[in-house]
C-alpha cells in the first residue's frame, strides 16, 4: 500500500537549502580570494600536473582581481555559514536526527555494499533507516570538514590572536593549505551528492523540499524485520 | 549496544529498502495523490519563494552606496568583526616569533606607493604631531636609534596570502611614547602598557612624506610589545625599497599595514585615513 512517509523534518530542510547558496558563495568568493597568491599544484619538483588555477579558467569564470570584494563577502558570510551550521548540528543533537546520521558500527560495510550496488557490481542493495552506510559517512564526514573549515578559516583569519589554533594546526602556511583542500574536499562532495540525487530520482530529491516520500508500505503487522526478506530489486 | 541504532521515538523508521528507483506512481485523482501534489505545490513555491528573496535581498546588499570601496553592509560587518576582534584583543597575546636563521635573506617587497618621490635620507625627519595640541615635534634618526633596540623575527603576512619570516630591529612605538608622551591629552607617559593613561588618543595616524599612502592603527595595536618602529632588516638599515630610513612593522596586522618611509605620526579620536581600507578592505586589517 503507497503512503506518503515523513523524511525530512523541516528544519533540516531549512539548513540544507540555506546552506547550500552560502557556501557555494563562500567557495566563490574564497576564489576571489585565492587568485590574489595561487600557488596550489599538483605535482612534484619542477613536474606539474595541475595548476590551482590555470589562466583559461580565471578568464572563463572572472575571478581576478576580487581580492577586497572576496574578503568582504568571505567575512560577512562566514557568520551566515557558521551560526546555519551550528543550529543544523544543535537540532539534530536535540530532535534525534543524529542516530539516523552518525555511522554506526554496519556503516563502512554498508557503504562498500552501496558503492558496488551504485556501480552496478552487486546486485542487492542494503537495507538502509532513513540514510545508508555510504550516506551515513558522507554527511558527517561533510559537517566535520565544516568544523575543519571553521578552524583551519579562523586560523588564518587571526593567526595572532588565535596563535595557539594556528600553531597546533602546523603554522599559518598550513593552516591555508588545509582550509583550501577541505574546499576541494566540498567541491568533490558536490559532484557525488548532485549525482546521487539525480540517479535516487524525484521522489528523493523532493523529500528534500516537501519532507515526504511516497513509499509503498506492506500491509498492517509486517514488521521491518520481514521486510527485510523481500527481494529488494522486486518493483512494487 | 550504544552504538545500535534507534529510531527516535516520535519519528521511528525500521530499516527498509530504499524506495529509490520504484514505481511509486499514486493512483491518479486519489486523495494521496492530491495531497502528495498539494504539498509538493506548496513547498516548492515556498522554496522558490525563499530564492527569489535571497537573490533580491543579496542584490539589495550589492546596491547600497559605497562605504570606501566596499557596499555599506558589507563595510558594517568588516567593521564590527575589527570591533569585537578589538574586544578578544589582549596586549600580552604574542605573535609567534621564530629564530633569527629562520629569517629570509632576500625580504620580498610589494608595492611603491609613498616611496616614489625622491628623498635626502640625511636630511629626513620624524614630524610627530602631538595629541595634546601644539607644534609639531622633530625626530632624527638618531633619536630614534637612542631608544632600547629590540630584535624579533616574526612572520610578515600580506593581505594577498603569502607570508615571509623576517628578522626586524627597532625599537617599540610603546617605548617612544614612553619616553616622548606626545599621545595623551595631558602628556602624560606610557609606563605600562596595560594601564595606558586614560586620555590616550585612540587612534595613530601614519603617513609617506609625500602623502601617497597612509595609515591607520588602533591604539592597542601601535603600542603593542611587537610594534616597531624598525630601522634594520637582518641587522642591516632598512633599503630605500624597504622604507629607509624609518618603517612601521606590527605582526598583528596584515603588510597594509607596515607603512614604509614613516614621515609624520599624529593621533587621532577618529578613525584616521587608510590608503587599502579606502579600496574596499578591512580597516582593521588584524591578525
Amino acid at each position: 500500500m503507497k503512503k506518503l512517509v515523513e523524511k525530512h523534518p523541516l528544519a533540516i530542510r531549512w539548513f540544507h537549502w540555506v546552506n547550500f547558496p552560502v557556501l557555494m558563495l563562500m567557495i566563490w568568493s574564497g576564489l576571489w580570494i585565492y587568485w590574489a597568491n595561487d600557488i596550489y599544484r599538483i605535482g612534484w619538483g619542477s613536474t606539474t600536473l595541475y595548476k590551482f588555477f590555470p589562466q583559461s579558467f580565471y578568464a572563463a569564470t572572472h575571478l581576478d582581481h576580487k581580492l577586497a570584494q572576496g574578503m568582504a563577502w568571505h567575512f560577512m558570510l562566514m557568520w551566515v555559514f557558521f551560526i546555519n551550521g551550528l543550529l543544523y548540528v544543535g537540532y539534530t543533537l536535540v530532535s534525534g536526527e543524529w542516530r539516523y546520521l552518525l555511522p554506526n558500527r554496519h556503516s563502512f560495510r554498508e557503504a562498500i555494499e552501496v558503492t558496488l550496488h551504485d556501480l552496478g557490481l552487486r546486485k542487492t542493495a542494503p537495507l538502509v533507516q532513513k540514510y545508508n552506510g555510504a550516506q551515513r559517512i558522507a554527511y558527517t564526514a561533510v559537517v566535520i570538514m565544516g568544523i575543519g573549515s571553521l578552524l583551519t578559516g579562523l586560523a588564518i583569519y587571526k593567526p595572532t590572536q588565535f596563535g595557539w589554533l594556528t600553531q597546533t594546526l602546523g603554522g599559518y602556511e598550513a593552516a591555508r593549505v588545509q582550509h583550501f583542500l577541505l574546499t576541494v574536499g566540498y567541491v568533490l562532495f558536490f559532484v557525488v551528492h548532485v549525482a546521487q540525487v539525480g540517479r535516487a530520482g524525484w521522489n528523493n530529491f523532493r523529500s528534500m523540499v516537501a519532507g515526504f516520500e511516497i513509499e509503498d508500505v506492506p500491509a498492517a503487522g509486517v514488521t521491518g524485520s520481514m521486510l527485510a526478506q523481500r527481494d529488494p530489486d522486486a518493483k512494487a | 549496544m550504544a552504538l545500535e541504532v534507534k529510531p527516535p521515538a516520535d519519528n521511528p523508521i525500521p530499516p527498509h529498502v530504499s524506495p529509490d528507483g520504484q514505481d511509486l506512481t499514486l493512483p491518479p485523482g486519489s486523495a494521496l495523490d492530491r495531497e502528495a501534489t498539494r504539498r509538493t505545490r506548496r513547498s516548492f513555491i515556498g522554496l522558490g519563494l525563499a530564492g527569489l528573496g535571497g537573490v533580491l535581498g543579496w542584490r539589495y546588499l550589492l546596491n547600497r552606496p559605497d562605504a570606501e570601496g566596499t557596499p555599506l553592509p558589507f563595510r558594517r560587518v568588516l567593521d564590527a568583526n575589527g570591533r569585537l576582534s578589538a574586544a578578544y584583543f589582549r596586549e600580552t597575546r604574542l605573535a609567534p616569533e621564530f629564530a633569527k636563521s629562520q629569517g629570509v635573506a632576500q625580504v620580498r617587497t610589494n608595492g611603491t606607493a609613498g616611496l616614489q618621490s625622491a628623498i635626502d635620507l640625511g636630511a629626513w625627519r620624524l614630524r610627530v604631531q602631538p595629541y595634546g595640541g601644539g607644534p609639531a615635534q622633530e625626530f632624527t634618526l638618531a633619536d630614534i636609534k637612542a631608544l632600547p633596540r629590540i630584535e624579533m623575527t616574526t612572520q610578515l603576512k600580506c593581505i594577498e596570502g603569502w607570508s615571509i619570516v623576517v628578522n626586524w630591529a627597532g625599537t617599540r612605538f610603546a617605548d617612544f611614547l614612553a619616553k616622548y608622551p606626545l599621545a595623551s591629552r595631558s602628556g602624560q607617559p606610557i609606563r605600562d602598557i596595560a594601564n595606558p593613561p586614560a586620555d590616550l588618543a585612540p587612534y595613530v595616524s601614519l603617513v609617506t612624506p609625500d602623502e601617497k599612502y597612509y595609515v591607520g592603527l588602533d591604539m592597542h595595536s601601535a603600542i603593542h610589545p611587537q610594534t616597531l618602529l624598525c630601522y634594520e632588516i637582518n641587522g642591516q638599515p632598512l633599503s630605500i625599497a624597504h622604507g629607509a630610513p624609518l618603517r612601521l612593522v606590527t605582526p598583528l596586522k596584515y603588510g597594509i599595514k607596515h607603512l614604509k618611509r614613516i614621515g609624520t605620526i599624529a593621533f587621532a579620536d577618529v578613525r584616521p585615513a587608510d590608503y587599502w581600507a579606502e579600496l574596499g578592505y578591512d580597516w582593521d586589517a588584524g591578525h
